[in-house]
């Protein structure tokens, strides 16, 4: 595996030439899969990026889906509600259409940015549980909101939302997540990200400026978020307040515990693998999220730091002071 | 000036719910320093053993105010063992652990007790049955039922108990000294573990209270009825500081008193579950320690 890391530029050709791929033979694939196999590519940049805010930083954020819901609904306001009054845009079939999308979806992901600034900002002095609980009240009051646009579809939600996630667009989404994520904290810049979790107090007295980490990885995390959002409300064609809720960033957050905090190679695999996982559960109907949360619970007390996760410094040092106690 | 006393009576009816959830919470946390997200299902079970009790006991004792006594007590035991146990299997073995491990289990617990209940006892929201007669009856321009001032009794002495028990007793004691100082209270040979049971059950029966309170007055139960008040009365006991026992009474009625307001004017009503968080965002900015919390400094 050392040849292909997730920061090498080789490793990013090769992801998007296997994007290029897919979206060749995407007519002969199974539709079923297929489908699934781009909503694990989009869980892979959610995860991802959450992974940058929650295993990289340090900070803990409960609020993923609220940018994602910014990002698919601005996006979706530009594809669906726009159109309507704007007739040179009626037509997003061919070339135009997926030109307009990726801009639709550049400022899908900007939308859910500023959100990521105005998020971090209280969490320069929150910490832990409490702002835990800020970012869930954020994503709550996100859904609110929409929830009483009428503009936007309200409670009902927005449907006819055109089919402009390819693909393409999807993998090379993840693929390019995972190559910003795993090269941001590689960075000089980045280990910074890594020193505000691991000890803030002794980052900012060597000079890592812990506030801007803290804010540039929340902004980072909701721009990509916002573009899954994106893609994720034009792959369903149809988006509701409901899928951005409470539970959809419970949902990110537990593949980025399973893939281990702060490896976004095992959050990239967690993500797809429990995409398909849950969605092969899903004749056991609602025992399938009994067993869900029977798998977050069990992990916490086996294996804490995911399937791939490093240890903190902390809880490794801890480690080194009782193997030395015995 | 009418509406504005009956607006806030029915505030406090609702504060009061939300002030008893936040009890819970702010006891567990005072002591392990976790958000227990769990609690909020522990409300919603309180409010499923008092329903499956009153379809047995109902016939035996017909409708009256033992019976509303005796669900209240069944409910109440049923979610203190129920508290112990979660404790006791899941959180115990986690004692350790960095807290946002512990506060994830808690979500696990949460989803799993959600889910549970669903499966096991079907969606379809369920009738709870009448255990009093309800009257309304007329406080000077205030119209109140029967049953919502049950409700505040009830809250004023469960709290007043409470407040006897960590004031008064040995074991309240104890459970400052642990929630002062975890370490120092064990070398004072305070058996932390039962302490830290004794705070799950009494937090865990308030919280049942608190679901029983609720379906005798809005006479729907569902698997997922937990969620929102737990979330809304998480961020009462924030407000009021949380881990401050005083905090989490005060937190609950101010919450419930602006969510009241909020829904009563037709701008503000649309947003009115927005309302609690934006409120604590405000509050976190500002005033991070709470109402009645005290500012804590951090040491390097």
């Amino acid at each position: 595996m050392r040849w292909i890391s997730e920061h090498s530029r080789k490793a990013l050709l090769i992801g998007l030439a296997l994007a290029g791929i897919v979206q060749l033979i995407s007519g002969s694939l199974d539709v079923y899969y297929l489908n699934i196999g781009l909503m694990a590519a989009i869980h892979v940049a959610l995860a991802v990026s959450l992974n940058l805010v929650n295993g990289y930083t340090g900070q803990f954020s409960l609020g993923h889906a609220g940018f994602m819901a910014v990002g698919a609904y601005t996006a979706a306001a530009l594809t669906t509600i726009l159109p309507e009054s704007v007739p040179a845009l009626a037509n997003l079939e061919g070339v135009g259409g997926q030109i307009w999308f990726l801009l639709a979806t550049l400022v899908g992901g900007g939308a859910a940015a500023l959100c990521g600034f105005l998020v971090g900002m209280p969490s320069l002095r929150l910490r832990g549980d409490y702002l835990a609980i800020v970012t869930l009240g954020f994503g709550e009051i996100i859904r609110v909101f929409i929830q009483s646009s009428e503009t936007l579809g309200g409670a009902r939600g927005l449907s006819g939302v055109p089919p402009l996630s390819t693909p393409f667009a999807c993998i090379a989404l993840a693929v390019i997540s995972i190559y910003i994520c795993g090269n941001l904290v590689k960075s000089t810049y980045g280990l910074g990200y890594l020193a505000t979790r691991d000890d803030e107090i002794a980052a900012e007295s060597v000079g890592v400026n812990t506030t801007r980490c803290k804010v540039n990885a929340f902004v980072v995390g909701a721009f990509i978020a916002g573009m899954a959002g994106s893609l994720f409300g034009h792959l369903l064609q149809y988006i509701n307040p409901s899928q951005f809720g409470f539970l959809k960033s419970i949902e990110i957050v537990v593949l980025v515990i399973l893939g281990g905090m702060g490896s976004t190679l095992g959050v990239a695999i967690a993500a797809v693998v429990m995409t398909f996982g849950l969605e092969q559960m899903r004749a056991l109907g609602d025992w399938r999220m009994v067993i869900y949360a029977l798998l977050i619970i069990v992990f916490m007390i086996v294996r804490p730091q995911g399937v791939m996760g490093t240890l903190g410094v902390e809880r490794k040092a801890r480690k080194r002071k009782t193997k030395a106690a015995a | 000036m009418d509406v504005f006393l009956q607006q806030l009576f029915n505030g406090l009816f609702l504060g009061a719910i939300y002030a008893l959830i936040a009890l819970g919470y702010t006891m567990v946390y005072g002591i392990l320093r976790f958000i227990n997200f769990a609690h909020g299902e522990i409300y919603m079970v309180g409010a499923y053993v008092a329903y499956f009790a009153a379809t047995a006991l109902l016939p035996v004792f017909g409708v009256g105010w033992p019976a509303f006594l005796i669900l209240l007590v069944v409910a109440m035991l049923a979610c203190a063992l129920l508290g112990v146990g979660i404790e006791w299997t899941v959180y115990r073995p986690l004692r350790d652990r960095p807290r946002l491990t512990v506060l994830i289990t808690a979500i696990g617990v949460s989803l799993f007790l959600q889910y549970g209940g669903q499966s096991w006892l079907g969606a379809a929201p369920r009738a709870f049955p009448a255990l009093v007669p309800k009257t309304t009856l007329s406080l000077g321009p205030v119209q109140a039922t029967n049953l919502q001032i049950v409700v505040l009794v009830t809250t004023v002495i469960l709290m007043l108990a409470l407040r006897f028990f960590v004031m008064k007793t040995k074991l309240g004691k104890a459970m400052r000294a642990v929630s002062h100082n975890v370490q120092a209270a064990s070398l004072m040979g305070i058996n932390n573990d039962r302490v830290i049971a004794v705070t799950f059950a009494v937090g865990s029966a308030l919280a049942a209270a608190a679901g029983v309170l609720y379906a005798i007055n809005y006479p729907t139960i569902n698997p997922l009825m937990g969620l929102m008040p737990g979330l809304k009365a998480f961020v009462a006991a924030v407000l009021g500081g949380i881990g401050n026992i005083p905090g989490a009474a005060v937190g609950g009625l101010v919450l419930g008193i602006v969510e009241t307001f909020a829904g009563g004017s037709p701008v503000l009503s649309p947003y009115r579950d927005a309302i609690a968080f934006g409120l604590l965002v405000l509050l976190l900015l500002f005033k991070p320690g709470g109402l009645l919390g005290k500012a804590t400094v951090e040491k390097v």
